[in-house]
């Protein structure tokens, strides 16, 4: 088991920081597997310190204006426009 | 009965001349093909029509192949059966009552059963290698960098690529040859693939090529993959290469790091889905984040909810130090094991997979069961580096693939010693 057990509370938490209803059924087979999952995960505390060789390097360019979508190849998958513009559930 | 190897059935034709010219070529349901539906097998997507190519689309049609339909896949590319699609799974063509493996699965049964020459699959963790080791095909995930995920729907950008699976392991690295090579478009491409020729690389010689064996991934596996895997070892020797054990401690703790930081990717790369731009609408009743949560539990099947869930979790604050950066650790790890093992050896073998093809349906109710059947695989994709599966026998009359790694943009390595395995 992990040591930090999961309760259908903190499933439903999670759910709602992430936007993804669920349904009670599903609470409760969540809030199951994911105290075998994590319980796995604790496997990486006995990950020992590795230095890393990051040979990372930032790739730049400058800003120029390209091609890009049309506004109507843009608003074509959505389900609903207005005035050209997408239409969104309100915010508040 | 159809195995169900494809999600959309559609014939996009190719420009008349080019090395490609006369194949066809299923392409995985993630890749965006102008015009033709591109749904990631999710029901979130059933509609989405990309209004443009990805690269590797334009690749292929420039090269003169004619695409035949968009593959079959676990939703978003998160399973290892293709039982997660939305659109029912995929049957293995060699034994029809199991799975082909995945998450592309649909393009390796597509390739296995004659209905596509060629296919092109994405591998996060192990998504084209099992699919073409289950099927009895080859598939090759690519050194990270080496081609264009431009147009590829995200799942976990900083583990996939995209690649090959074809019936031998000169037509895959002919195609790799294709879709290969920088693109100013997708910023993580490096030069390595600009004027390749892999395929010239498939000539069987392996005088002198020093394979290494890490026990841990041999360790486990079932007995009948585990003879084919030394009969093909062996068959290498033969030939005039030699083998010898090597240890890799870090990748018992692959799996664990793979799927924190792929869940992580995933939660992020998944909030794009929102259904106000594209995908299913959650409709307009009540405020944004009550629509979303609607629009998200309609179009995503539970493994999908899975990963996000858990992704979430493990990036949140409290537990970020002790999943997402302990994972990032181990990912470390993983590549220095193999900067070390790669100072000795030229390629590093396992069994593709530590288990013949699964039974439809027998996984469906142990998530982490699965998650641990990719023990061999992702280790490869948290180090960025390229690996073949190529057939290596059969077990019960199913396949068997071999898996070859090799040194970061090592292809014409890893394609010389599978095309070895082949004689």
């Amino acid at each position: 088991m992990s040591d930090t057990p999961v309760d259908a509370d903190e499933v439903r938490h999670v759910a709602e920081l992430a936007r993804v209803d669920l349904d009670e059924d599903e609470v409760e087979e969540f809030a199951a597997q994911f105290a075998d999952i994590l319980g796995y995960f604790d496997a990486l505390d006995e990950v020992p310190e590795v230095d890393r060789e990051d040979e990372l390097v930032n790739v730049m360019r400058p800003d120029e204006v390209r091609e890009g979508l049309t506004q109507e190849e843009a608003l074509s998958n959505a389900a609903e426009t207005e005035d050209g513009f997408f239409k969104g559930p309100r915010v508040s | 009965m159809s195995l169900n190897a494809f999600i959309t059935k559609e014939t996009l034709d190719g420009s008349d001349d080019g090395p490609l010219s006369g194949k066809t070529v299923a392409v995985k349901d993630n890749i965006s093909t102008e015009g033709l539906r591109t749904t990631c097998g999710s029901a979130m997507l059933e509609d989405y029509v990309p209004p443009y190519d990805a690269t590797v689309v334009e690749l292929l049609k420039d090269a003169g192949a004619t695409i035949v339909g968009k593959a079959n896949m676990d939703e978003f590319g998160m399973g290892t059966t293709t039982e997660t699609s939305a659109f029912g799974p995929t049957k293995n063509p060699v034994d029809e009552s199991r799975v082909p493996g995945g998450s592309s699965g649909g393009s390796a049964a597509a390739v296995a059963a004659g209905e596509a020459d060629l296919a092109l699959g994405t591998d996060t963790g192990g998504s084209i290698r099992c699919p073409a080791a289950f099927c009895g095909v080859v598939g090759i995930k690519p050194t990270y960098g080496l081609v264009s995920r431009y147009g590829l729907v995200a799942y976990a950008n900083s583990l996939e690529q995209i690649g090959p699976i074809a019936p031998t392991v000169e037509d895959a690295a002919a195609l790799l040859d294709v879709i290969a090579g920088p693109d100013d478009r997708d910023g993580t491409t490096r030069d390595a693939g600009a004027d390749s020729n892999y395929a010239a690389a498939a000539d069987g010689d392996v005088e002198g090529l020093t394979i290494g064996v890490p026990t841990e991934f041999v360790e486990g596996a079932d007995e009948g993959v585990e003879e084919a895997f030394w009969a093909a070892l062996d068959e290498l020797e033969a030939q005039g290469a030699e083998y010898r054990e090597v240890s890799m401690p870090s990748v018992e703790k692959a799996v664990a790091a793979y799927y924190v930081i792929a869940m992580s990717e995933a939660s992020s790369n998944l909030a794009r889905f929102d259904g106000v731009r594209y995908g299913k609408s959650g409709g307009y009743d009540g405020n944004w984040n009550e629509a979303f949560a609607r629009a998200r539990e309609e179009g995503f099947g539970s493994e999908v909810k899975r990963r996000i869930l858990l992704g979430t979790y493990a990036l949140s604050a409290g537990y970020h130090d002790k999943y997402y950066a302990k994972a990032q650790d181990a990912r470390a790890w993983v590549k220095q094991d193999f900067d070390e093992a790669f100072e000795d050896v030229d390629v590093v073998a396992s069994p593709t997979m530590p288990v013949p093809p699964f039974e439809l349906g027998e996984s469906l109710d142990d998530p982490l069961q699965m998650y641990l059947a990719d023990a061999n695989t992702v280790p490869v994709n948290l180090a960025n580096l390229p690996a073949i599966s190529v057939p290596a026998g059969e077990t019960d009359g199913l396949p068997v693939g071999l898996q070859l790694i090799g040194p970061k943009f090592g292809e014409e390595t890893i394609v010389r010693a599978a095309s070895a395995v082949e004689n």
